[in-house]
């Protein structure tokens, strides 16, 4: 299969966000949603962003796809500014709800960004057959969306968000409206793709467990105004088995998000 | 048997309707039910109501006394097939002014501020008022070989009653889509046409289809309406108008030209359901709703 993502040098970021603020709303009734972000992911790196509600992950997501402006600050992908990176298709796109279009079948949905950024039909079959098989979706190309679980539509919307071979994936919890069983099937999946393309990901969740066994780093972010409050080192490499879940230093980082989200450490049972 | 069904249901509907009406005539008084000199219930004279019998018998029979008349079911069948000419074309042309509308006002909010209420307040004016002035103005029309002819107004003010439900629907289906899908085209660095076309076209589908059966209807009554009131000949409008004022005499014909306007209702009816049909795939979301 050829999911080859473009050459780049390492020294040019995937992202950079630099003293990033965003306000909603003016005057009285602004609400700040980010305060000076400063975060670089390079390339090829899975990260995570993490924190309650209300703390802006998804706004800072939002920013990098430039689907929002920032008030203030910059945000550079691959060394573009946001809107050009945007124009130019480098980044792939997932939402919680899986967004397919519900007027066409698996494919059709696949094909489209093929499709409107002028991809030769015999080229884009091809494509949105590799893509679909990619998913585990090749049976099912000529279904519906309403003919498919919710885990299967979001299976398909990660392959639409990988059908022009990005170098970086923007996911905004991808998994949130899935089945716990579901959701660490599609963890391990996705943990795959990413290795198999060596697409960088930002990843917001509200899940320690996910956000600890898929990242190679957590951003803790905090509410009102939302900011960075620590960054997590995941050294567990490319390779995620499910084995990986009852590891000793898995369930430590963990606790260590846990506590970085809580701004305390934890009291652990057995210590009291 | 599925499809067979449907059409069982409704030739009971008619048998039932047909018992009703010979019901009604057997149990109640020839003068109707009165209370006080005031008639509640209708009277079932023969004038007022003549058996069914009789209104097959005279459909079938010479529309006038004239030589040349034809059978009164094939003059209101040929009377019904120009109205709903008229009301096609009323249709046709309604249902474009109606999305045109409904596309500059998704396109601009300044649009939609300024022609919302001009496209609310136009169908308040009386259509039986409209039509008279409308005749009068347009027949004086004259471009080149151009001449404006009389069924162009009936079309015209059926058209003018069609595209109120298109346009109001049509604006509500475009502003319709899923935030995602609008996200995930802006990702696709795709401007507002594309957009509309890929995304908001095919998701107004769901809110369109009632429009267009909203508008259908419309365009059958305005049709009807605009004949008699502008007085054009050899439509169902006209026959219904020339055969009631024959009513104390053969009170079995006006219902045939009726019968025909309810036939024109239903192949109306029909035509946007074999449209409805054709966009299948366009109403998943109704279906699974």
């Amino acid at each position: 299969m050829r999911f080859d993502t473009k050459e780049l040098p390492e020294a040019v970021p995937a992202v950079r966000v630099a003293g990033a603020s965003k306000t909603f709303g003016r005057k009285a009734k602004a609400v700040r949603a980010l305060e000076a972000i400063d975060l670089d992911i390079r390339a090829g790196e899975f990260v995570s962003l993490i924190g309650p509600s209300g703390c802006g992950k998804s706004t800072l997501l939002r920013l990098i796809a430039d689907l929002d402006r920032p008030s203030a600050g910059s945000i550079e992908v691959f060394g573009k500014p946001a809107a050009q990176a945007r124009l130019d298709q480098e980044y792939g796109i997932a939402f919680q709800q899986a967004g397919l279009l519900p007027w066409r079948t698996v494919a059709g949905n696949l094909a489209l960004p093929l499709e409107l950024h002028g991809v030769p039909h015999a080229e884009r079959n091809e494509r949105v057959e590799s893509l679909a098989s990619l998913v585990g979706l090749a049976d099912f190309i000529d279904h519906y969306p309403d003919q498919l679980s919710g885990g299967m539509q979001q299976r398909v919307a990660i392959a639409r968000a990988l059908a022009e071979g990005p170098r970086l994936l923007l996911m905004d919890e991808p998994f949130g409206a899935l089945d716990e069983m579901t959701r660490e099937r599609m963890q391990a999946e996705l943990a795959r793709i990413a290795t198999a393309t060596g697409a960088a990901v930002v990843f917001v969740t509200h899940s320690i467990p996910e956000a600890v066994f898929l990242s190679d780093r957590v951003v803790v972010m905090s509410p009102r105004p939302g900011r960075i409050t620590g960054i997590i080192d995941v050294p567990f490499g490319d390779e995620r088995p499910e084995l990986l879940r009852e590891d000793p230093a898995y369930f430590e980082l963990v606790t260590a998000v846990r506590e970085a989200l809580h701004g305390t450490p934890v009291v652990r049972a057995e210590e009291v | 048997m599925r499809r067979v069904r449907p059409w069982l249901l409704g030739i009971a509907g008619i048998l039932l309707l047909a018992l009703l009406w010979e019901g009604y005539k057997a149990v109640m008084p020839v003068e109707g039910w009165v209370v006080n000199g005031v008639t509640i219930l209708p009277r079932t004279s023969p004038q007022a109501m003549p058996h069914i019998w009789d209104i097959v018998a005279r459909a079938l029979e010479p529309e006038t006394r004239a030589a040349t008349a034809l059978p009164l079911w094939v003059a209101m069948l040929k009377a019904a097939a120009l109205t709903l000419g008229l009301a096609g074309a009323g249709w046709a042309i309604g249902v474009a002014v109606g999305l045109l509308l409904a596309t500059l006002m998704q396109r601009f909010r300044t649009a939609e501020s300024a022609l919302l209420p001009w496209v609310i307040l136009s169908q308040t004016v009386p259509l039986i008022a409209l039509a008279p002035i409308l005749k009068r103005s347009l027949s004086q029309v004259h471009i080149g070989a151009f001449t404006w002819q009389g069924w162009m107004s009936v079309a015209l003010i059926a058209a003018y009653l069609a595209f109120f439900p298109v346009s109001v629907g049509a604006l509500r289906g475009f502003g319709s889509p899923e935030k995602a899908h609008l996200d995930l085209m802006r990702a696709y660095g795709m401007g507002w046409w594309r957009t509309f076309l890929k995304v908001r076209v095919p998701a107004s589908v769901p809110h369109l289809l009632p429009a267009l059966r909203l508008a259908a209807a419309n365009a059958v009554v305005g049709a009807v309406v605009a004949e008699v009131s502008t007085g054009l000949d050899g439509g169902i409008g006209r026959m219904i108008i020339t055969s009631a004022q024959t009513g104390s005499a053969d009170p079995a014909r006006m219902w045939t030209p009726i019968i025909g306007a309810v036939l024109i209702g239903l192949v109306a009816a029909g035509i946007v359901g074999i449209i409805g049909a054709a966009l299948r795939r366009y109403r998943r979301r109704e279906a699974t709703a």
